[in-house]
C-alpha cells in the first residue's frame, strides 16, 4: 500500500491510535503475566499464611486484617490460597503447552516438510482430535488415566496438540519452498537437520504466538477440570478447586466464588493481551503501519 | 582442457531425466553426456527450458522424487556412480566433494542465522571438527572469497549483506570442504554487472588455486566468453554443440548456436541487426523423432523431421561436435538417415 492511499483512507488514524493501544496493551499482558509469574514462583514467601492451615473459628469470614481476603468454609485463608492455586495453574498451564507444543510442533513440520501420504495420515489424526472440544477430550483422558496431575498434564496437552500442528505445518509448507532449504540440501544436510535447524527457527513466531493464546485456553481447562473434580486433589489449592469448594455457599459468602474467579479472569486477560501483541509484532501486514 | 590424458572428475554417460506431466513420463533431458576435466570450466549454455537447471539437480541428485527420475544413464563421479548412490551416501557427496551454487542469492540464505554460523554449519557437517576450529576455517572462508572486513562481518546476518556479498557467501560454504566439482547454476543472473565481473573473476580465481572442475550454467554468452574452457551448448534436452571456447565463437556450426550469438546484442553493431529466434523451444511434452530445433531453423530440410541427428565432431576438429544433419554432413551418415 502506499503512503497516499494510506492516507486518504477515513479510518487511518483510528487504525494508528488502536495499534498503539495495542501495543501498550501487549505490555500491560507482558507485565501483568510476568508479576503472576513472580508470584507462583515466590508463593511460600508471599502468602501470608499456609494454604492448607485451618482456622476454624473464622469459618467463611469476610475480609479482616489478618485475612485479607476472608477465609473459606474450613477457615483457610482465601488470599493464600490464590497465591499457592497460581502455582498449580501456571504449572500445569505451561508444562501441558511445552508438551503440546514439541508433540504438536514435530508432527506439523513433519507433515509439512514431507507432504503427501505423511501429511495426510498426520492431518486427518488431529482433524480427529480437533473434532473434540477440549474440556470434553480433557475428560476422557482424564477419567481414562485417572486424575493425578501428571495425567492432567497430559489430557491439558492433548487438547491443544492438534491446533500446534496446524500452526506448524502451513508456515513450514512456505518455508520449504524457499531457496535455502535446496542450498541446504545441496550441502548435503539431512532431512533432520533441515527441519530442525532451517525450518523450525523460520516458524517459531507462528508457535509462540499460539503458545500464548492457548496457555490461557490451558489454564481455564484446568480450572474447568478441577473444578469439576478431576483436577488438583484437594486440600491441594487450585482455582478451580476453590470455586468449587465455595461453589454451595455462594450466597452466604460470595467471596469463595468471586476472589478465585477475578484471579482466573485476570490470568486470562493478561495472556490474550500478551498474544494478541505478539501477533500484531509478528504479522509482516501489521509490521509496518 | 579437452584431449589431455587426466581421467575426468565427472563424466556424464547418456543421462536421461524425466518428469511427470499429468501422469505420463516426459524426457526433460535425453541422452547428455559430457565430461569436465580438473582446473575445467565447462559451461552449459541454453535458452529457457532447455534442461540447464535439470542437468545440475540430476548430478546432485537433487530431482523431487515424486516429479522427477533419472531413467537412464550413469554419472561417474570420483569412481562412483551416483545414480546408484542411496540418499545417504548422496549427503556425504553433496557439499564436500560435490557442491553447488545457485542463482538466487538473495534467498539461498537461512534469513535467522548469522552467515559466519551457516558457513561455520557447513564445515563442522562434513568435517569432525571443533566449533572453534569450524569458526576459524569459516572466516578463511570469507576472506578468500574477499568479503571486506570479514571478521567484523562474521556474525552479520544476510539481511545485511547486499545480492553481491550474498552470493559470495553462497560461494564460501559451497567450498568450503574444497570440492572436486562446484556446479553453478547461473550464479550470476541475479546480479548488476560490475558485481557479475567480480564474482566471476572470483570464481575463475578460486578453480585454478583449488584445482576445481567447475561446470557453469547459463544462457548468457558473454559470461561463457570471459569464464569457460568448453562449452556445451544445450537445445530441448540435448547437447547440440560442444567444442572449446574459441573454436565455437570463431566457427559456431549449429544453427541455434549461429542464432544465439546472432541475438546477443553487441557495442560493435547496430540494434537493428539483433536477430531474435523466432518461436518457442518445444515443451517436454511434445514428442518429435526428428531434430527438436527443426521447427525454428531457416535450414529444415525434410530429414530434419524423420530421425534425431547424431553429435558428430566436424571434419579435421576432433573436440569441435555439432547435432545437425545439414552441417555436419558427412556420407556415412546420410547413409544411416536414409
Amino acid at each position: 500500500m502506499n503512503p497516499a492511499t494510506t492516507l486518504r483512507e477515513p479510518g487511518w488514524f483510528a487504525r494508528l491510535m488502536r495499534l498503539c493501544w495495542r501495543r501498550k496493551a501487549a505490555s500491560a499482558g507482558a507485565l501483568i503475566t510476568l508479576l503472576m509469574i513472580l508470584i507462583a514462583v515466590f508463593a511460600p514467601w508471599i502468602a501470608p499464611h499456609d494454604p492448607n492451615e485451618q482456622d476454624i473459628l473464622s469459618r467463611m469470614a469476610g475480609p479482616s486484617a489478618e485475612f485479607l481476603l476472608g477465609n473459606d468454609t474450613y477457615g483457610r485463608d482465601i488470599l493464600s490460597r490464590i497465591i499457592w492455586g497460581a502455582r498449580i495453574s501456571l504449572f500445569i498451564g505451561v508444562t501441558s503447552i511445552a508438551l503440546a507444543m514439541v508433540v504438536g510442533g514435530v508432527l506439523g513440520i513433519l507433515a509439512g516438510y514431507y507432504g503427501g501420504k505423511t501429511d495426510r495420515i498426520i492431518m486427518a489424526f488431529m482433524d480427529m482430535l480437533l473434532s473434540f472440544p477440549s474440556l470434553v477430550m480433557g475428560l476422557i483422558v482424564v477419567a481414562v488415566l485417572g486424575p493425578t496431575t501428571l495425567n492432567l498434564i497430559i489430557a491439558i496437552a492433548f487438547t491443544a496438540i492438534a491446533p500446534f500442528a496446524r500452526i506448524s505445518r502451513a508456515p513450514t509448507l512456505a518455508v520449504k519452498q524457499r531457496d535455502f532449504i535446496e542450498a541446504g540440501r545441496a550441502l548435503g544436510y539431512s532431512d533432520l537437520r533441515i527441519m530442525a535447524l532451517h525450518v523450525l527457527p523460520n516458524i517459531m513466531d507462528e508457535i509462540m504466538v499460539l503458545a500464548s493464546l492457548w496457555l490461557a485456553t490451558a489454564i481455564r481447562t484446568e480450572a474447568s477440570l478441577s473444578f469439576i473434580g478431576l483436577g488438583v486433589r484437594p486440600p491441594t489449592a487450585s482455582w478451580g478447586g476453590m470455586i468449587r469448594d465455595g461453589f454451595e455457599s455462594m450466597l452466604d459468602a460470595p467471596g469463595l466464588v468471586i476472589y478465585p474467579s477475578i484471579a482466573i479472569l485476570i490470568i486470562m486477560v493478561a495472556l490474550n493481551l500478551l498474544g494478541d501483541g505478539l501477533r500484531d509484532a509478528t504479522d509482516p501486514k501489521l509490521r509496518h503501519e | 582442457m579437452s584431449g589431455s590424458s587426466t581421467p575426468p572428475i565427472l563424466s556424464v554417460e547418456g543421462l536421461t531425466t524425466e518428469f511427470r506431466v499429468s501422469g505420463t513420463w516426459h524426457e526433460a533431458i535425453r541422452d547428455l553426456s559430457f565430461s569436465v576435466q580438473p582446473n575445467e570450466t565447462l559451461a552449459i549454455v541454453g535458452e529457457s527450458g532447455c534442461g540447464k537447471s535439470i542437468t545440475a539437480l540430476s548430478i546432485m541428485q537433487l530431482i523431487n522424487k515424486s516429479q522427477g527420475r533419472i531413467s537412464k544413464g550413469r554419472i561417474m563421479f570420483e569412481g562412483r556412480d551416483l545414480t546408484a548412490c542411496s540418499e545417504q551416501e548422496m549427503e556425504k557427496v553433496r557439499g564436500d566433494a560435490l557442491a553447488m551454487i545457485f542463482q538466487e542469492p538473495m534467498t539461498s540464505l537461512n534469513p535467522v542465522m548469522s552467515i559466519g554460523f551457516q558457513i561455520a554449519e557447513s564445515v563442522r557437517y562434513h568435517r569432525s571438527v571443533s566449533k572453534r576450529d569450524a569458526n576459524k576455517r569459516a572466516l578463511e572462508l570469507l576472506e578468500l572469497v574477499k568479503i571486506p572486513s570479514a571478521a567484523r562481518r562474521f556474525d552479520d546476518y544476510p539481511h545485511q549483506f547486499s545480492g553481491g556479498m550474498r552470493q559470495r557467501v553462497m560461494i564460501a560454504m559451497a567450498l568450503a570442504c574444497e570440492p572436486k566439482l562446484l556446479l553453478a547454476d547461473e550464479p550470476t543472473t541475479a546480479l548488476d554487472v560490475t558485481i557479475q565481473v567480480q564474482i566471476l573473476a572470483l570464481l575463475a580465481d578460486l578453480k585454478e588455486t583449488k584445482q576445481m572442475g567447475m561446470v557453469f550454467i547459463t544462457h548468457n554468452l558473454g559470461v561463457v566468453a570471459s569464464i569457460a574452457d568448453r562449452v556445451a551448448v544445450m537445445y530441448g534436452g540435448r547437447i547440440i554443440e560442444e567444442a572449446d571456447v574459441l573454436s565455437l565463437f570463431d566457427n559456431p556450426t549449429h544453427p541455434y548456436t549461429e542464432a544465439l550469438l546472432k541475438s546477443m546484442p553487441r557495442v560493435d553493431q547496430a540494434r537493428s541487426e539483433l536477430h531474435p529466434i523466432a518461436g518457442q523451444v518445444p515443451p517436454i511434452t511434445v514428442e518429435m523423432p526428428g531434430c527438436r530445433y527443426a521447427d525454428r531453423c531457416p535450414l529444415r530440410e525434410a530429414r530434419c523431421d524423420v530421425a534425431t541427428p547424431p553429435l558428430t565432431p566436424l571434419a579435421g576438429k576432433p573436440g569441435h561436435r555439432v547435432r545437425c544433419w545439414v552441417r555436419a554432413e558427412s556420407p556415412l551418415l546420410e547413409a544411416v538417415a536414409s
